[in-house]
């Protein structure tokens, strides 16, 4: 049927053009569009929260230098890989995350909980100049962040715009955004207003060992420490059916 | 025709169809338009970005704009915007083969760079470049080989193909001009941003929201000049190779604008977050990364083989009824494959399976599209003896059908577990995209040099011989590499003592990595010392030279095309 009746698409351009659109749209459809309603997409859990500001612009450092071309940010349910890495991820853990961070290589271990497990210097010293803590790294040295201070003037706008697709970030957390920023990487200042919006928890440290001024060291280090670290595993049930994926 | 061609012949006669005064020509307003508008952005931005590379990004987006508006000013007054409608539009492919070249050195310049890299970290990096780490420059490789390179021999061919077929210029007079050029402020403008640090940090789609934009009004205008040679076609069929380029133009848009959904955080900025987050966005992302692959660097580079095979064979397409089902299979299952990238991730095993099923299935319409170009040869299998040419587009194709068997066997779960993170990946992609693609790409430059600029023959066929061999070699030691060192990495991460605890440490196994790097390193230089070997041969043969000692040769497939339609 299709081969005696193709003259129409093979004339009729727009037709043809139509022919396409349909039978590339089933596919995306049938697959994608389920996600966004069926509830046991995203796992309930307990703990996950937005990114800090100082999270936040460490994260986009992350971006902006390309981390994610070699180090992945999902641990799959495989034996080796929990033991190597920790909880298989779940996609609760990367629901704020914009864009997602999953990675597609391993030249460098996985990340997604990296959070704690090393100290604050050896992340800096390790950042700054990698083979001087594990010799046989093949990663890059990323020593300038720490002379890049971070900028500021512009970090509400940035919660704003997460704001507006769905994060749950508060008013004041926007109106507050650059002096969490500050407050995060000052234990000496007023960190309450961090620890009231984003919880008791929350990693509040000068995190690259230079207390004079932010950098974007300091903001991807607290970015890394809080990697994988949010969810309480005490209250989650993987076999309950809503989360049975 | 005729009245046409006079309408162009001075501003004054006319304005025939559009292609009269410049000045009163839609395409010609519309360019200026655009470019003015353009013009006025960029200098707002290079004035009030909130960031330095945002404002850098300005400059470069505003020089972009000053050119275009000087070429349209410099190309009016010399009277080079008149259009005839009697001829084909072919110094704008002209142009296409040498930005392609061009670029697919650089494109592969940057990959032995970063492969370098990558086995010599203690001597290439530098810590006070940091923007020539891997991570920025790999963005720039991935890009400039897909988008600079295949994209411009995707426009170049496209543009070859549509108008012979259907015996019709290009149309809307120097729209096409618009495209080429818009196309490259594109690259140029996402390849600087990944080296300042603008990106948006998805594979493949990294070009942050503004050169999004940018890409898609450039995007709209190709398939505008696409669609509208086809409706002025003076053959009754729309022949085959147009039905890839054209799903491969629609499906990329779709792709495009679906994937790259996002919100900046002011018009000033750089910096944007994405619509969908986490496992939607992942899935969103594989989807398009996968039809990258699918519609992009396959159903276009289709469009290629079922134009250039027969064509450079002197032998009809092998079946007609193949190519038919070759297509719309191809197209309606390609879509299916993204989850196959996310296999033991967060996303819903429903949809691993269903993204692996159709990967599978996969395998029957990328070997019916091999099987009917192969056999396209039929009763010319000799030429591959006397044609190197000839013999670079069927090698593609047997790339072709080595990396559509190896990917669905990389998409069953099972195997997935082991190669996914892997060398492996690296590995399939390149005996894809450098035995594939690039082989094809080069067959057809090789094709079209001497034909555009009517050579009777290449400047060498030796050399094509050598580029073959570099090329082929390359590869090998490519592909061999990543097989060993996916596969070793994949086992040793894996591996568990005879006390049950894991057998390696992580750097333990990026260790053993080293001898493979080195060896991936050099089968890139051989591949890049190959494209090298081309881009002299296609400047020699454009010159009008033949190689001294290969006068004397005759060499009858080198032959000029006519003007008739393949089909």
């Amino acid at each position: 049927m299709l081969l005696k009746n193709h003259g129409v698409f093979e004339r009729h351009t727009m037709v043809l053009v139509a022919g396409i659109l349909v039978v590339i749209s089933i596919g995306g459809l049938i697959e994608i569009a389920p996600l966004f309603k069926i509830d046991s997409t995203i796992e309930e859990v307990d703990g996950v929260r937005p990114y800090t500001p100082l999270e936040l612009v460490g994260r986009n450092v992350y971006i902006r230098e390309g981390c994610y071309t070699c180090h992945s940010q999902m641990i799959r349910p495989l034996r080796d890989e929990v033991e190597r890495y920790g909880h298989y991820s779940l996609a609760a853990e990367s629901m704020y995350d914009r864009p997602f961070q999953w990675g597609s290589k391993r030249t460098g271990p996985d990340l997604a909980r990296v959070g704690g497990k090393y100290s604050d210097a050896w992340q800096v010293q390790h950042l700054r100049d990698p083979r001087s803590v594990v010799p046989e790294s093949i990663m890059p040295p990323y020593a300038f962040l720490a002379d890049n201070e971070v900028d500021t003037r512009h970090i509400d706008k940035h919660l704003l715009a997460n704001a507006r697709l769905g994060v749950p970030y508060t008013e004041a957390s926007i109106e507050n955004a650059a002096r969490d920023l500050l407050a995060q990487a000052d234990p000496m200042g007023d960190t309450a207003g961090v620890e009231e919006r984003y919880g008791a928890d929350v990693n509040i440290r000068d995190f690259d060992g230079d207390p004079k001024r932010v950098t974007e060291m300091d903001a991807l280090v607290a970015y890394l420490q809080v990697l994988g670290t949010m969810v309480d595993f005490s209250t989650y049930e993987p076999e309950k059916a809503e989360n049975l994926r | 025709m005729g009245v046409a061609h006079m309408a162009v012949q001075s501003t004054g006669s006319g304005t025939l169809k559009g292609y009269g005064i410049p000045g009163q020509r839609p395409d010609v307003i519309f360019a200026a338009v655009v470019c003015g508008l353009g013009l006025i952005w960029a200098m707002a931005v290079a004035a009030l970005g909130y960031e330095p590379e945002m404002r850098a990004q300005g400059w470069i987006y505003g020089t972009g704009f000053v050119l275009g508006l000087f070429g349209l000013a410099i190309a009016g007054s010399k009277g080079h915007l008149a259009v005839d409608e009697t001829r084909y539009n072919d110094s704008i492919i002209k142009w296409g083969v040498g930005l392609s070249t061009f670029w697919g050195i650089v494109g592969m310049l940057v990959g032995v760079v970063i492969a370098a890299q990558l086995a010599f970290p203690k001597q290439l990096y530098f810590e006070q470049f940091g923007f020539l780490n891997f991570g920025r420059l790999r963005p720039i490789h991935t890009s400039a080989v897909i988008f600079a390179f295949g994209g411009n021999v995707l426009l170049a061919t496209s543009f070859y193909v549509v108008q012979r077929t259907s015996r019709a210029r290009l149309f809307g007079g120097i729209l096409p001009w618009f495209v080429l050029c818009g196309y490259q402020l594109f690259i140029v403008a996402a390849a600087s941003g990944y080296l300042t640090g603008v990106t948006a940090g998805q594979e493949y789609a990294e070009p942050e929201w503004f050169t999004d934009l940018w890409l898609t009004v450039v995007w709209v205008a190709y398939l505008l000049v696409f669609l509208g040679t086809l409706w002025k076609r003076k053959e009754p069929h729309i022949y085959v190779a147009n039905w890839f380029y054209l799903a491969f133009i629609v499906t990329i848009a779709v792709l495009h604008l679906v994937n790259n959904a996002g919100l900046p955080i002011s018009p000033w900025s750089k910096e944007s977050y994405p619509l969908f987050s986490g496992v939607q966005n992942a899935l969103t992302q594989w989807w398009y990364g996968h039809n990258a692959v699918g519609f992009f660097l396959t159903a276009g580079f289709l469009g290629i083989m079922y134009y250039f095979i027969p064509k450079q064979a002197d032998r009809p397409v092998f079946s007609y009824q193949l190519s038919i089902v070759h297509f719309w299979a191809l197209i309606f299952v390609y879509i299916w494959a993204g989850p196959h990238h996310l296999h033991y991730t967060a996303l819903p095993q429903w949809a691993q399976t269903l993204g692996m099923t159709f990967s599978i299935i996969l395998w029957m319409p990328s070997w019916g599209g091999m099987i009917n170009g192969l056999m396209t040869l039929s009763g010319a299998w000799d030429k591959l003896r006397t044609d190197p040419v000839l013999r670079m587009l069927v090698a593609s194709l047997a790339f072709y059908g080595m990396s559509t068997f190896e990917g669905p066997v990389m998409s069953i779960r099972a195997v997935n577990s082991l190669s996914h993170y892997t060398d492996w990946t690296i590995g399939h992609v390149h005996s894809g995209a450098l035995g594939w693609v690039a082989m094809v790409s080069f067959g057809a430059l090789y094709c079209l040099t001497p034909w555009l600029w009517r050579r009777a023959r290449l400047y060498s066929l030796k050399l094509v011989e050598t580029h073959f061999w570099l090329s082929t070699i390359g590869i090998l030691f490519y592909i061999s590499a990543m097989w060993v060192s996916g596969i070793m990495q994949g086992l040793m991460w894996r591996a568990y003592n005879e006390f049950g605890f894991l057998e390696y440490s992580f750097v333990q196994t990026v260790d053993a990595m080293q001898p493979y790097y080195i060896v991936r390193a050099f089968g890139g230089l051989l591949f890049l010392a190959g494209a090298c070997v081309m881009a002299w041969n296609l400047w020699k043969t454009a010159k009008g030279d033949v190689r001294a000692s290969e006068v004397a040769d005759e060499t009858p497939a080198m032959a000029q095309p006519s003007l008739a339609p393949a089909e």
